[in-house]
């Protein structure tokens, strides 16, 4: 279809052009976003507000949350969410590289998709399916299994000390581990694809065995990527609520053994905010949600300047 | 072939839109006509009635709304199980219709929400329930050793404090493990209602609410949560409620009454308690926070029990939906009874009901009452 050429309604018709009023559009989106988390942000510290008023930087150094009398403290929540996401990782990190190396560089062909179908399935199990598992099948056999060979031959460290009923802080790190594996699996293994085929051809070339290829070319060049997987992993475990919630215990202690049951942040927000009624107990559930928003944020924001720096040294790859 | 997909897309648009509308008139006709209430001019309009709270009723509320729709069938009344305190934020902030919650409002509570009646629609139990390999129901238990239990004084099941009113049982020498709820729940409430009313040790350390600071123990996440820490972890002792513990065949103790007794936790006996405390109760418009009918006197209370609550406001702003609920609370107080035991519900004793009946008169429409 001929057009008439008309210069003078050029650019109007630019103007109002599909692409400009694509870019209008997935602009307001994006903007969206930024406006959606402002007014979290904002509504979370206006409704805090109460409780920081009443409790001031106590809040984040007490250990007390007694609902009754009304005295809050958040350190048992922050130390839960902290030491068991930290656990998740220490466990699952090995893991998640281990399961992305052998899918890129050691799987035969035919294997590769489906086992990465398969492991990145894990993620889609909803999590209460897995707090179930959790509590009928992982909690006993952590107290019968792994418990008391851990107190035999480590218990003179604190860390695996004192009686364990199944449900403890090392029960909700294994289920973090287990739901944030598939997660830095698969982004993991994503990077590592990523790495030029040169560069393994290289490091073969100088004569390296199949590990030394992996050590030496592939892992450092997808470092940052690895990285950025492993601070996924590490923001979706802290900020996990129904699985944890029910195989942590749910006891506002701070304990050195990791036999004893704990608390986490978002496991006291999902447990209590339903029957909370008095004005200061919403309040400093609310700020906790508040201390959740803001401790994932600096994490976040660290993980993006550790990643900077280590692409400014290495000038690697980026993923 | 993109013209077609569009065109497509919009047939499939179309149809569903049609099914939409030509459904709701299909569906009126075949429902009204078999009861005969209908006009011959116009069909009913339907009504919804909104009421949101406590979990704990919810499959009472739900039984009720059923039925009655098959009686009314232009009413619909819808309940959300959200908990309590949302049900009384629902209702100061009159999102709703009717709210519910397992514990009377507090004082403050009671003020901030200007002509509230409180109306007790059934009442649960709360029974201790435990995990003792070879030993089924019937421990006997007295309130302070529950206490001191739940205090972390007593340690050990062969503690003489739970043996010498046992002595047809052979109690290990084994740790107790604690379990209590760790969410927020009428249940806890009831259970530390009880507790620090039998207790002054109790009273001082933790006192009553929803969620308290337990000094020991594992918590879990509902009843499930802690009927399944009981399951798992034998020598374990907690507190669930008495349907579930039926349902779920879970032993459960028999608890020492004012009276001295030990009581089996059942309908029977938490009904009896409800009863007895009956002249304690206050008007429905006046504050209920003082209310509890936990240790109750009589030879055959069960002493851990408690109502839970509707909400309403005593003077309605809709004439129609200010009657029709004024008339669903006048039947959930009387038929709507038959089907608590069913359910394992306590039904309300005949003294509450009538008290019910004054409260639900008080309600009115511009100083008219509605029913």
């Amino acid at each position: 279809m001929d057009r008439p050429n008309l210069s003078f309604f050029r650019i109007s018709r630019r103007k109002l052009s599909g692409d400009f009023i694509f870019e209008a559009i997935v602009g307001l989106f994006a903007l969206g976003i930024l406006i959606l988390a402002f007014l979290l942000f904002r509504e979370l510290f206006i409704e805090s507000g109460l409780s920081r008023n009443t409790f001031g930087l106590r809040f984040l150094a007490t250990s007390t949350w007694d609902p009754v009398n009304e005295v809050f403290g958040a350190l048992p929540f922050i130390f839960g969410t902290l030491v068991s996401s930290f656990l998740a990782l220490l466990i699952a990190v090995p893991f998640s590289l281990g399961i992305a190396i052998y899918l890129c560089e050691l799987a035969p062909e035919k294997l590769r998709t489906p086992l990465s179908f398969i492991i990145e399935l894990l993620a889609a199990i909803p999590s209460v399916i897995i707090g179930l598992w959790g509590i009928f099948i992982l909690a006993p056999f952590i107290r019968d299994y792994l418990a008391p060979p851990l107190s035999m031959y480590l218990g003179f460290l604190p860390l695996f000390q004192g009686p364990m009923y199944g449900l403890s802080m090392l029960t909700g790190g294994v289920i973090l581990a287990i739901m944030i594996i598939p997660i830095t699996s698969s982004v993991s293994r994503e990077v590592i694809m990523t790495v030029p085929t040169h560069q393994r051809e290289a490091a073969l070339a100088l004569g390296s065995t199949g590990w030394e290829t992996t050590r030496i070319a592939v892992l450092p060049y997808a470092r940052s990527g690895i990285f950025g997987a492993v601070i996924l992993g590490f923001g979706r475990a802290i900020g996990e609520t129904m699985a944890v919630t029910m195989v942590i215990g749910n006891s506002p202690k701070i304990s050195e053994s990791l036999f004893s049951p704990s608390y986490t942040m978002a496991s006291v927000i999902a447990n209590e905010f339903v029957e909370a009624t008095s004005k200061l107990y919403v309040s400093s559930l609310i700020e906790i949600g508040l201390l959740l928003l803001v401790i994932s944020i600096i994490i976040n924001i660290a993980a993006r300047i550790l990643v900077w720096k280590l692409l400014r040294v290495e000038g690697g790859g980026r993923a | 072939m993109n013209r077609l997909k569009i065109l497509i897309i919009f047939i499939l648009a179309g149809v569903l839109l049609a099914g939409c509308v030509s459904k709701q008139p299909s569906e009126v006709q075949p429902t009204v006509q078999p009861t005969g209430t209908v006009q011959p001019t116009k069909a009913p309009e339907t009504v919804t009635l909104n009421g949101a709270g406590a979990t704990f009723p919810y499959p009472l509320i739900s039984k009720w709304s059923s039925e009655y729709n098959k009686i009314k069938p232009n009413i619909q009344i819808n309940y959300q199980s959200v908990g309590s305190g949302a049900g009384i934020k629902q209702i100061t902030e009159k999102t709703v219709n009717f709210g519910a919650t397992d514990a009377p409002l507090t004082e403050q509570e009671f003020s901030n929400v200007s002509g509230i009646l409180q109306i007790p629609e059934t009442i649960g139990a709360v029974v201790v329930a435990y995990n003792l390999p070879g030993i089924q129901n019937g421990v006997k238990l007295s309130g302070d050793v529950v206490a001191d239990i739940f205090l972390g004084k007593i340690k050990k099941w062969n503690d003489p404090r739970i043996t010498s009113p046992n002595p047809d049982i052979q109690f290990p020498d084994k740790d107790i493990i604690v379990a209590h709820r760790s969410d927020g729940s009428g249940t806890t409430f009831v259970f530390t209602d009880y507790l620090t009313a039998v207790s002054p040790d109790w009273k001082s350390k933790v006192g009553k609410g929803k969620s308290v600071n337990w000094p020991v123990g594992l918590g879990g996440k509902g009843n499930e949560g802690v009927s399944g820490l009981l399951s798992q972890n034998p020598y374990s002792i907690g507190y669930i409620e008495l349907a579930f513990a039926k349902l779920q065949n879970i032993p459960y103790a028999y608890i020492k009454n004012k009276a001295g007794k030990f009581i089996e936790p059942t309908l029977e006996t938490t009904a009896s308690a409800a009863a007895g405390a009956v002249s304690t109760l206050p008007a429905g418009d006046m504050s209920w926070s003082s209310v509890s009918i936990v240790d109750a006197p009589g030879e055959n209370s069960y002493p851990i029990g408690s109502f839970t609550y509707l909400l309403v406001y005593k003077d309605q702003t809709d004439q129609t939906k200010g009657k029709i609920l004024a008339e669903f609370l006048w039947w959930a107080v009387h038929d709507g009874q038959k089907y608590s035991s069913e359910l394992l519900y306590v039904p309300l004793p005949d003294d509450v009901v009538s008290l019910n009946e004054k409260t639900i008169r008080l309600m009115n429409y511009n100083g008219q009452p509605l029913i």
